[in-house]
């Protein structure tokens, strides 16, 4: 299973490189260029998996429409493949972002629930010149994650957990924003919807096909009862090697999307991270409280959303060299170094430097967005070097949480903060300090 | 009649080639003076928010007159500038006050754990680095802008239609380095 998809993987690599001599004498050492550039090499790499992944689910119809219908049934098979793409296509292209939000109880905040996120989310979309504001969600889990959604920067979405919030400071969580806004910038979103519903398909089709067999094998056991002809044995066991290809085909397409999409999509938009907020320490700061992260995973997650966060949310049970191998994520120590060793700018040719001396390989970035262009570090924002009274933000993090979950807050005249939940009964409470009976909704 | 027909083709293709250059520079100065606005709403943010600072801060620093009175001159400066390199200037000095101020707050405890102070702390914190990233993007328009009007051949249709080059928008170095600090405690 895994030589088929590393396979895979190297030639949609290799593909990419060969494009790149044709790019170099386009490079200017304009910034937004720069940025086009990269951006349209993630293209590029886009639809080549993309179509590589259409062929399976194409060849997958048509084999389950022969073993279904005979050989005229081909066609048949690769009609319905192709409606059920669409389907998906069609339902995730209309509301796929609020499906994924619904899924991970994403709920969508203001300015006035946590004016800092508010705030950093806007200036990295200034930083990144995206066209719109994206829109702000927190899930409610103690769990430390992020992740990014939508189908264009125009309307993307941004999402990030409650634990996250009450364990960085403002340095961090900029540094966080900044990449899930740079996968908005790269365009990752899209592909994660695109390659997700691929998946989707396929996994659908072949969990259709496998129940289609196991009541066709019903009826042909009965139908071997009466008849006894060989031919329902044949076509029998046409059919079983065909589910078991089916079984492995998806589970392949999984891996293929895992290796493809995520790994070197996450350096990137580390590198465009500290690119936009000039401070790679920030995230790498981020990236180290989030690996010491001891709180349990994410619990609204599954395999195909795994790749739109910022680390893994699967938390490993044990550490081996396959598991690297099959990791959406690069390992957050190799992304941490990689930042601190950044030390003489932030644009992506000093990442890419920074990559090569540290993993001894060659650089993630397409050569056509190393263009010359000239970031400076900025200094570390004063935050940074306060104690921070981590007790206190977790605590302030549980209020905007009820704030969110539309509890109602009272101050009682004896000073006590009382907080009602919204499913509280009737309009009068009672302070459990003074006794003094509070009106719930005061008009 | 046949050198009257050349004259007229040439003559018509001047008059496509220099609407094509003359649109280009519109289209480029629209885009510096988008990108100035999206400087400017910061700008008049940051303006906005110094009387709540000072209003907030001043019942626990009586003794810190003349930090304040700064403030509100530079306030009051940069508020009454008139072109980008003046705009510049004022915006300069201004942060350079704030920065000042806020190290004398260092000195104030209570005001520190004021919850209204901090949140105006939190605005003008996020207000100063949007300040800065929509800097970084305007100043990049500006250059693609002067490039435009200074080469040939778009500087003579520049010439003509009188497109005057634009200021970057450049922080006096002193302030500049002191922008991270102004983000404060």
């Amino acid at each position: 299973m895994f030589p088929a998809a590393v396979l895979s993987l190297r030639s949609f690599v290799i593909l990419g490189e060969g494009e790149r001599a044709g790019l170099q004498s386009k490079i200017s050492t304009s910034k937004k260029l720069t940025m086009w550039e990269l951006i349209r090499a993630n293209k590029r790499n886009s639809i080549l998996l993309l179509a590589t992944m259409a062929i399976c689910l194409m060849l997958l119809g048509f084999i389950i429409g022969v073993s279904f219908f005979g050989p005229e049934g081909g066609f048949l098979g690769l009609i319905i493949a192709t409606a059920i793409w669409l389907i998906l296509m069609m339902i995730s292209f209309s509301s796929g972002d609020a499906i994924l939000l619904a899924a991970s109880k994403a709920k969508p905040v203001t300015h006035d629930v946590h004016p800092q996120l508010f705030n950093i989310v806007e200036e990295m979309k200034i930083a990144a010149a995206l066209p719109a504001m994206p829109k702000i969600y927190i899930i409610n889990d103690p769990a430390s994650n992020a992740f990014a959604t939508g189908r264009s920067p125009k309307s993307a979405s941004v999402a990030v957990t409650a634990g996250l919030l009450g364990r960085l400071n403002r340095d961090e969580l900029q540094g966080v924003i900044a990449h899930e806004i740079s996968h908005i910038l790269h365009r990752d979103i899209l592909f994660v919807t695109l390659a997700g519903i691929m998946l989707g398909s396929i996994v659908l089709l072949s969990h259709i096909f496998l129940r289609g067999m196991f009541y066709s094998s019903m009826m042909g056991s009965r139908r071997r009862c009466s008849a006894g002809g060989g031919g329902g044995g044949q076509a029998q066991l046409v059919m079983l090697i065909i589910a078991i290809l089916a079984a492995i085909l998806a589970p392949i397409m999984a891996y293929l999307l895992y290796f493809a999409l995520s790994r070197r999509r996450e350096y990137l938009a580390d590198a465009g991270a500290a690119r936009l907020t000039r401070y790679p320490e920030g995230l790498a700061g981020a990236l180290e409280k989030l690996a010491s992260d001891k709180s349990p995973q994410l619990a609204a997650v599954n395999k195909v959303t795994a790749p739109m966060y910022i680390v893994n949310p699967f938390k490993k049970k044990g550490q081996m060299k396959l598991s690297d191998l099959t990791s959406t994520h690069p390992p957050i120590s190799k992304r941490i170094k990689i930042l601190r060793n950044m030390t003489h700018g932030a644009s992506f040719k000093d990442y890419s430097d920074s990559f090569s001396s540290i993993t001894h390989t060659k650089t993630v970035v397409p050569p056509s967005a190393l263009a010359g262009e000239d970031i400076a570090l900025r200094q570390a924002g004063a935050e940074a070097k306060k104690k921070e009274r981590l007790e206190k933000q977790m605590h302030q993090v549980g209020d905007i949480m009820r704030r969110v979950n539309k509890f109602v807050f009272l101050t009682c005249l004896c000073g006590l903060k009382l907080k009602v939940p919204p499913n509280f009964k009737g309009n009068k409470v009672r302070c459990p300090r003074c006794k003094r009976t509070l009106d719930l909704h005061p008009e | 009649m046949a050198g009257l027909i050349v004259i007229a083709i040439v003559l018509a293709l001047l008059i496509i080639f220099v609407i094509g250059i003359y649109n280009a520079l519109i289209r480029l100065r629209n885009q510096v003076d988008n990108a100035w606005s999206q400087i400017d709403v910061q700008l008049k943010r940051r303006h906005d928010l110094i009387p709540n600072l000072v209003e907030t801060a001043k019942g626990y620093m009586k003794h810190e007159r003349g930090t304040f009175e700064a403030i509100t001159q530079a306030r009051s400066q940069a508020m009454g500038a008139k072109t980008v390199s003046e705009a510049a200037k004022a915006e300069g000095t201004l942060g350079e006050a704030l920065s000042k101020f806020m190290l004398v707050v260092e000195n104030y405890p209570d005001l520190k754990a004021n919850q209204n102070f901090l949140s105006v702390q939190e605005e003008l914190t996020s207000t100063e680095n949007k300040i800065s990233f929509a800097r970084q993007s305007y100043n990049d328009q500006v250059l693609f802008f002067n490039n435009k009007i200074q080469m040939f051949p778009s500087n003579i249709v520049a010439g003509a239609f009188n497109f005057g080059k634009r200021d970057f928008f450049e922080l006096e170095v002193a302030a500049e380095r002191e922008v991270p600090k102004v983000s404060f405690t």
